[in-house]
């Protein structure tokens, strides 16, 4: 993976193009500061993400073939998604064209009546923004590159359901010390420490944020966002850190919904890992897209001196 | 079983005793009819191959009733009567009259892949909660539920222009759910967000509104993708025993 890191096709997805926008430009504007090249799937599609999923699985997995295939025809070899939805889709779709016939015959059908090549499994490698930094520069390298530190900074760090779960559609992780752990992710923490962050011991790493309803079961969804929340606080954390728009909007929404709706009113704030980067690599708080979060970091960061 | 499913303990199934005496100790109070007899002869026989027949469904049939679903669920940590487990269970059985108690929660499953990463079997019980909300609407048990109306409206706009511009999505389901746009903590976001955004950003958004975001030469790919749904619809509607639908479900 580490040699080919150093420029890597990039999957933004639809919700770095809308509510994650900021994540998008952390993410290109860190790239930029650390000397990666994003090249951008060409005519890429959604994902089928979780909705086109429940609808049927083989379409989904059919819709997230078609990017791997431009990214085959591209003459890349590693396809970066930042968006944990897309990511584990990418990587399902990977799983079930190579374990699961009746997939693999759907996906060939739909792309020969489209037209296209069915893209085969293993022909490109897909990682998340997360194995992207930590394959072409990692903490140490980060460590040397750190302009402005995070200086002490306490952290919480969420990874939500999609970057670890189910493990057998992440063979690459639980493979010792080196590898991401399924259970207890550690590679942002690890990036973010080298940063100068404190990472707070936070026991719901990969708890619920109930995206899948944050709109059609927003009850559901605010209480499990607030237990987040509060426990973030409870741990002494000023910031959680991100790593997926889907869990960072719905965060940060049901963060003022909770205020308005329950009368619950927390104070921590929600940044991407990519902003906290930047903003460590020495990047202003508007290159990394602070004014675009719902949640307004600003009066934090400046009390820090990010700002 | 490592859980305590006080749930099934429900209300109806309770008797008061006021005065019992049994061999000369009082046991009056609250008896559950759980333990008590009762015949039972509505089986539906079919009802596992039905939901094995939607997709994430097909693996039912492993499950052993361990319970480790249930005991990692988002949702039952937050709802007792969310029970993964108890549902196979019932599924398996063919016990639909007693499934049916449920079915206005069923759909509340939020994916979190907890149940099938604990799963000692590869049951998938995120698939099967997913096939079975599947199977209560097409069986017409319940209406169209909030989380599958906002599955539909996703995916008609993926399936027509290959991507999702996210403020007409959402309009699209405020609008099909009856809900109104303007809820107070969305309007203290926008205004939050409208105070500190550049115009040319602001504007770009707008235009993104305007001119939606889509995937270039998506047509080919669009009439495939569309046949190819309603296919499996009509293929589903057999399994289940019912004749073609008598609307299209993807608008």
């Amino acid at each position: 993976m580490t040699d080919t890191c150093r420029e890597v096709a990039y999957y933004p997805g639809c919700a770095l193009e809308g509510t994650g926008h900021a994540y998008d430009r952390s993410t290109r504007a860190v790239g930029k500061a650390l000397g990666l090249r994003l090249v951008e799937l060409e005519g890429w599609n959604c994902c089928g993400a979780m909705e086109v999923k429940n609808i049927d699985p083989k379409l989904q997995t059919f819709l997230s073939a078609r990017n791997l295939g431009i990214a085959r025809r591209m003459g890349q070899r590693t396809v970066m998604a930042p968006c944990n939805g897309c990511y584990h889709n990418l990587k399902k779709a990977e799983y079930d064209l190579a374990h699961d016939p009746a997939s693999r015959a759907t996906v060939a059908e739909l792309a020969a009546r489209s037209g296209e090549t069915p893209y085969a499994a293993g022909e490109v490698e897909t990682i998340h923004a997360l194995d992207w930094i930590r394959a072409a520069i990692g903490p140490e390298g980060l460590k040397a590159r750190i302009r402005r530190s995070l200086a002490g900074l306490k952290v919480a760090n969420y990874y939500g359901c999609m970057y670890s779960r189910p493990r057998h559609i992440f063979p690459e992780k639980d493979q010792g010390p080196d590898s991401e752990s399924t259970s207890k992710p550690h590679f942002m923490d690890d990036l973010l420490a080298a940063a100068g962050a404190v990472n707070v011991e936070y026991p719901l790493k990969t708890a619920c944020c109930g995206g899948a309803h944050t709109l059609s079961d927003s009850d559901t969804s605010t209480r499990l966002v607030l237990n987040l929340l509060t426990t973030a606080e409870a741990c002494g954390a000023e910031v959680i850190a991100t790593e997926c728009p889907t869990c960072h909007s719905g965060l940060e929404m049901h963060q003022a919904r909770a205020a308005r709706v329950f009368g619950k009113a927390t104070r921590v704030k929600i940044l991407y890992f990519t902003q906290l980067l930047g903003l460590a690599l020495g990047l202003s708080a508007r290159a990394v897209g602070i004014h675009e979060n719902f949640a307004d970091a600003r009066d934090l960061l400046r009390a820090k001196g990010l700002g | 079983m490592p859980i305590h499913e006080k749930s099934l303990i429900r209300k109806e199934d309770l008797r008061r005793q006021e005065h019992l005496v049994l061999e000369g100790v009082d046991v009056s109070g609250d008896w559950s009819t759980f333990i008590g007899a009762r015949v039972l002869t509505d089986y539906n026989e079919r009802l596992q191959d039905e939901i094995a027949a939607l997709p994430g469904g097909e693996n039912i049939h492993r499950c052993w009733q361990c319970g480790s679903c249930t005991n990692a669920c988002t949702v039952n940590a937050i709802n007792p009567d969310f029970n993964p487990r108890y549902w196979i269970y019932l599924i398996r059985l063919g016990m639909e009259q007693e499934l049916l108690r449920d079915k206005e929660i069923i759909w509340q499953c939020v994916s979190c892949h907890k149940c099938t990463y604990a799963c000692p079997r590869d049951v998938v019980p995120e698939g099967v909660m997913k096939a079975t909300a599947q199977w209560l609407e097409l069986k017409g048990h319940v209406p169209t539920n909030p989380s599958m109306a906002f599955d539909e409206e996703f995916s008609a706009q993926v399936f027509a222009t290959g991507r999702i511009e996210e403020g007409r999505l959402l309009r699209r389901f405020f609008r099909r759910t009856g809900q109104p746009l303007a809820q107070p903590w969305l309007v203290a976001i926008v205004r939050g967000l409208v105070a500190r955004l550049p115009v040319g950003l602001l504007a770009r958004l707008g235009l993104a509104a305007l001119v939606h975001p889509r995937t270039p030469r998506w047509g080919r790919v669009r009439r495939v993708v569309h046949d190819y749904v309603e296919t499996q619809n009509t293929r589903r509607r057999a399994a289940l025993g019912l004749g073609p639908a008598s609307k299209e479900t993807a608008p």
